[in-house]
């Protein structure tokens, strides 16, 4: 199959292992792997912002950019979420990473090796707005050597939320905190997560805390 | 009022505060999750909650006017108030007539709405509250941080404390939950006994018939809507149903959601006044106080389909953290972050609908299925900005509409090749207590272009 890949402007700017890491998988299972130049944001960071009618245009750009493709994939639950809300043209095209594997190839060993001791941070996007549902554990789930360990109060969110953790930066943290309290509890080396932008927050206070835990993006852990 | 940031920042810092908010609202939501898996058909009740309320919403008038005749039918009194000022100005019009300086009342958010009591004690009278945690607030000069549980902030200790203080008249306590009850019934009692108004909020009020519901845990409040001689009723007008029927769906979804009990303890029904059974004068106050605004808008009115279970309140990783008092209004949580600036006008309460992660925990939770994340984007689009965000933000637009400049905004954007530990400007609230990674050294599509060419 000819996929699409939307990297998303965070994914493209501050975390492009994870796109890269995209590429891989999808072209190790055999499908070819398009990126369209013209791509920049989804319009997310506008419309939680309350810049609704800026948000609306960023993600009508998308519908040309990706108008040839039968599946476009992200790396991000929120940015999928996003476009399904604002482009009804291109939504029923565009699939999370993980739910394009299982859901719709049907996949869920895609041949990684990865020994290590990891924890699995559900993102509130990926729960209640993409609703990837249990994907990316089923995946993880079959990689080789990885020791999966259950994350306490998994659904509660990381305090990220865009514009949220700098206009209500106190909050943000406080909220944070416990997640890194509840990831350090399961003796974990590595927190996973199917959103780059928790990844960010979560890895922020991990590594500020000199926690020594890392937060990888879920498609790095099935790349490796 | 205090922007929402700020008074979370306080809040924040009040660890006995996060200690008991946590200890509560872990408990209620558990029991929540449990009590609504024993039910087969919740969503669909859910469904059927929220189609109910939109009809109500869609035929306000007729149901109100319908409302009116049938309490009128039944021997009630009705009146229409525009505001708080209104309100009061009719309660303290029937204490008055029956020499009353004091009323006893029901737990009620509405009346804490347009502050009732305090226009009260400005006409000299003292309404006096029975709720076992609006007692507790009330003489301790404090006000409701949850909607349910009004004094989930303060522990038993705290509150055994505040007896000694008050109400306890010499005698020996601990902080046993038994004799703080006790404590409370011993005082209250007498005050029931004696009035000669009680006053109540109303959780609905049936078109088709004029019955008003109160429901309750205590019995208090079937105390005063009972056992004095003159009853006011204050309600507003987004709680009507149109059929008695209605009432099986809310009863069944509104004690599940807010106490995670199966059935209410004390769910009072009355029509109009009875001979020689309970109040033989009735009042009832319809009040708008903002809601025909809401109404007015077609994304933001969902807000008046709730039933004040706040269960949202106990899923919310902000106000779980934050408590009620930093969002400045009687209707805290994620309900209060879009029932708020409704009711004020969003230049009034602009802090609040960015109070919230957007992590969609309270909309998975409402019985009414109030989706309370659209609500907040709708209301963060109207929401009036600092000519410096809304620059920054339409420059940020231009540069996203255009490759070529998002790709030169990409190469100025790289700061240096370490996780920044302190940066100027708005995200130096960021990295007061997390790193910021620093963008990548080479970006996706750069690494595309070397790779792949195109």
């Amino acid at each position: 199959m000819r996929v699409a890949l939307l990297v998303t402007c965070l994914g493209d700017t501050m975390f492009p292992e994870a796109p890269r890491a995209a590429v891989t998988v999808l072209e190790r299972l055999g499908h070819e792997v398009a990126f369209p130049r013209d791509q920049t944001c989804c319009g997310q960071l506008h419309l939680n912002g309350g810049y609704r009618d800026e948000a609306v245009a960023l993600s009508r750009r998308l519908t040309g950019i990706f108008g040839g493709f039968e599946a476009i994939v992200s790396p991000s639950s929120s940015c999928v979420g996003a476009v399904r809300e604002m482009n009804a043209e291109i939504a029923p095209r565009v699939f999370e990473l993980s739910e394009f594997l299982v859901e719709q190839l049907g996949v869920e060993d895609v041949g990684a090796y990865f020994p290590h001791r990891v924890t699995y941070h559900p993102t509130c996007h990926s729960l209640r707005v993409a609703r990837v549902g249990d994907a990316p554990l089923r995946l993880l789930g079959a990689v080789r050597g990885l020791e999966l360990a259950p994350l306490p109060e998994a659904t509660e969110c990381c305090g990220f939320g865009g514009m949220f953790a700098v206009k209500n930066a106190d909050t943000s943290t406080a909220m944070v905190a416990d997640k890194c309290r509840a990831i350090l509890e399961t003796g974990a080396e590595v927190c996973t997560a199917v959103d780059g932008s928790c990844l960010m927050q979560i890895g922020g206070a991990l590594g500020r805390q000199q926690t020594g835990v890392r937060t990888m993006h879920l498609a790095e852990i099935l790349a490796s | 009022m205090t922007s929402f940031p700020e008074a979370a920042r306080v809040a924040l810092g009040d660890s006995q505060l996060r200690h008991n908010l946590r200890n509560a609202t872990t408990t209620i939501r558990d029991k929540r999750a449990r009590v609504v898996a024993e039910v087969p058909d919740w969503d669909e009740l859910r469904d059927a909650g929220r189609a109910i309320k939109a009809d109500v919403m869609s035929r306000l008038p007729d149901y109100l006017v319908q409302f009116e005749a049938a309490v009128e039918a039944a021997g009630g009194r009705v009146h229409w108030a525009r505001d708080g000022a209104e309100a009061a100005a009719v309660v303290a019009g029937v204490a008055r007539a029956h020499g009353a300086d004091e009323v006893v009342k029901v737990k009620s958010l509405t009346t804490d709405e347009i502050e009732l009591n305090e226009r009260l004690a400005r006409e000299g009278i003292h309404a006096l509250e029975t709720d076992f945690a609006e007692l507790i607030l009330q003489l301790d000069g404090d006000w409701p941080s949850h909607i349910l549980v009004p004094a989930i902030h303060r522990n038993r200790s705290e509150i055994r404390d505040l007896f000694v203080r008050t109400i306890a008249q010499g005698r020996r306590l601990s902080d046993d939950p038994r004799e703080l009850a006790e404590t409370a019934r011993l005082y209250l009692r007498e005050k029931f006994l004696s009035a000669k108004v009680g006053l109540s909020g109303a959780n609905f009020g049936v078109a088709e018939t004029g019955t008003i519901v109160v429901v309750e845990s205590e019995g208090n409040g079937r105390m005063c809507t009972t056992l004095p001689p003159v009853l006011v009723t204050i309600l507003g007008i987004e709680k009507l149903v149109p059929a008695f029927g209605d009432l099986e769906v809310f009863l069944q979804l509104l004690p599940r959601s807010s106490t995670g009990e199966r059935m209410n303890p004390y769910t009072s029904l009355w029509t109009g006044v009875t001979d020689g059974d309970g109040p033989q004068e009735l009042h009832v106050v319809l009040l708008d106080n903002g809601r025909t605004r809401v109404l007015a808008d077609e994304v933001g009115r969902q807000a008046l389909h709730c039933i004040r279970c706040s269960a949202c309140l106990n899923v919310c990783p902000v106000y779980t953290r934050t408590g009620g008092h930093a969002y400045g209004s009687v209707y805290p949580g994620p309900i209060g972050a879009i029932l708020t600036p409704q009711l004020r006008g969003v230049e009034n309460a602009r802090s609040l609908p960015y109070a919230s992660s957007l992590c969609g925990a309270c909309y998975e939770v409402c019985p009414v299925r109030i989706d309370i994340p659209t609500v907040l984007l709708h209301l963060r689009a109207e929401a009036e900005k600092t000519v410096a965000e809304r620059t920054a933000f339409r420059a940020l637009a231009r540069v996203f509409a255009n490759p070529r400049l998002y790709e030169r905004a990409q190469r100025l954007a790289r700061l240096g090749d370490r996780p920044a530990r302190h940066v100027p400007g708005p995200l130096a609230r960021w990295t007061r207590t997390r790193e910021l990674r620093p963008p990548a050294k080479e970006t996706f599509r750069e690494w595309w272009s070397r790779e792949r060419g195109a």
